[in-house]
């Protein structure tokens, strides 16, 4: 079965959905997304849906399911790219993904996922910093 | 109402689902609806054809272009023989589920549609008909 790659890049996991998914690729990306946050210790993953024409009831689930996983794995999700038309049907379909945090473009979706990574490397050193006081 | 063009196309797997989602989008963009329009019908389609495939245990969509006066629509069909909705008011309320999904599938597809209909008999089956019209 086809799968979705995984991009790793820092502390951060990418993967850019480029295909029309039917639901066991979108079950499958759930699940070794997942797995990859477990097995890699990443602090942020940033999903590009900009290619995505419709974000279903389904679809919008799984990206329920990921950002909330990921945070018990102490990780930030950030989708972006979500097409406008896509933004304006998946409210009058009901959907309103509050547990995702969104961005506009993969850049901005970067620099909220760099700001956090920044901010567990600003406290690992305070840590450091106090255990050697 | 006249119909210019009919696709039939059968709902077993969630790979048809897909090539029901891009028949849609072929033929709601050949009549010429929005994006906006064309991204609303597509995702009612997804909805419906995943309930047919989930709930119905399979059956057939009919994708047809259709006139009525000067205006044209894209009018779906979506039929199953499966065990049918006993309660179809309680099935059509947001975030009533029986098969562990979000509930917004028959409403969500209702909001997204210009016209909304329909019909289950239980022990049946089931058949829903939207249209959205440009």
């Amino acid at each position: 079965m086809d799968r979705i790659p995984i991009l790793k890049l820092g502390g951060a996991l990418i993967v850019t959905i480029q295909v029309d998914m039917h639901d066991r690729l979108a079950l499958a990306l759930e699940e070794d997304l997942t797995a990859k946050i477990a097995s890699t210790g990443a602090r942020g993953v940033l999903i590009d849906i900009s290619a995505l024409e419709i974000v279903d009831s389904f679809i919008g689930r799984m990206l329920d399911n990921i950002a909330a996983v990921s945070r018990v794995l102490d990780a930030d999700t950030v989708v972006v790219g979500m097409r406008p038309a896509v933004a304006i049907t998946l409210v009058e379909l009901g959907l309103e993904l509050t547990g995702i945090k969104t961005a506009l473009n993969i850049e901005r979706g970067m620099a909220l996922i760099r700001s956090r990574l920044d901010e567990s490397k600003d406290e690992a050193r305070s840590a450091r910093a106090r255990r050697e006081d | 109402m006249p119909v210019a063009k009919t696709d039939r196309l059968p709902i077993r797997s969630g790979e048809d689902v897909v090539r029901v989602r891009q028949t849609v989008r072929t033929r709601a963009i050949e009549i010429g609806l929005s994006l906006v329009d064309q991204t609303k019908i597509v995702t009612a389609a997804s909805e419906l054809a995943r309930n047919t495939l989930d709930y119905g245990g399979g059956g057939e969509a009919r994708v047809e272009v259709v006139h009525e006066g000067a205006r044209r629509g894209v009018r779906l069909t979506f039929e199953d023989q499966g065990p049918g909705i006993p309660d179809l008011a309680k099935a059509l309320a947001d975030h009533f589920t029986t098969g562990g999904g979000l509930g917004l599938g028959l409403g969500g597809a209702k909001r997204l549609s210009n016209e909304f209909h329909i019909e289950s008999t239980v022990g049946v089956g089931t058949r829903v008909t939207i249209a959205r019209w440009k």
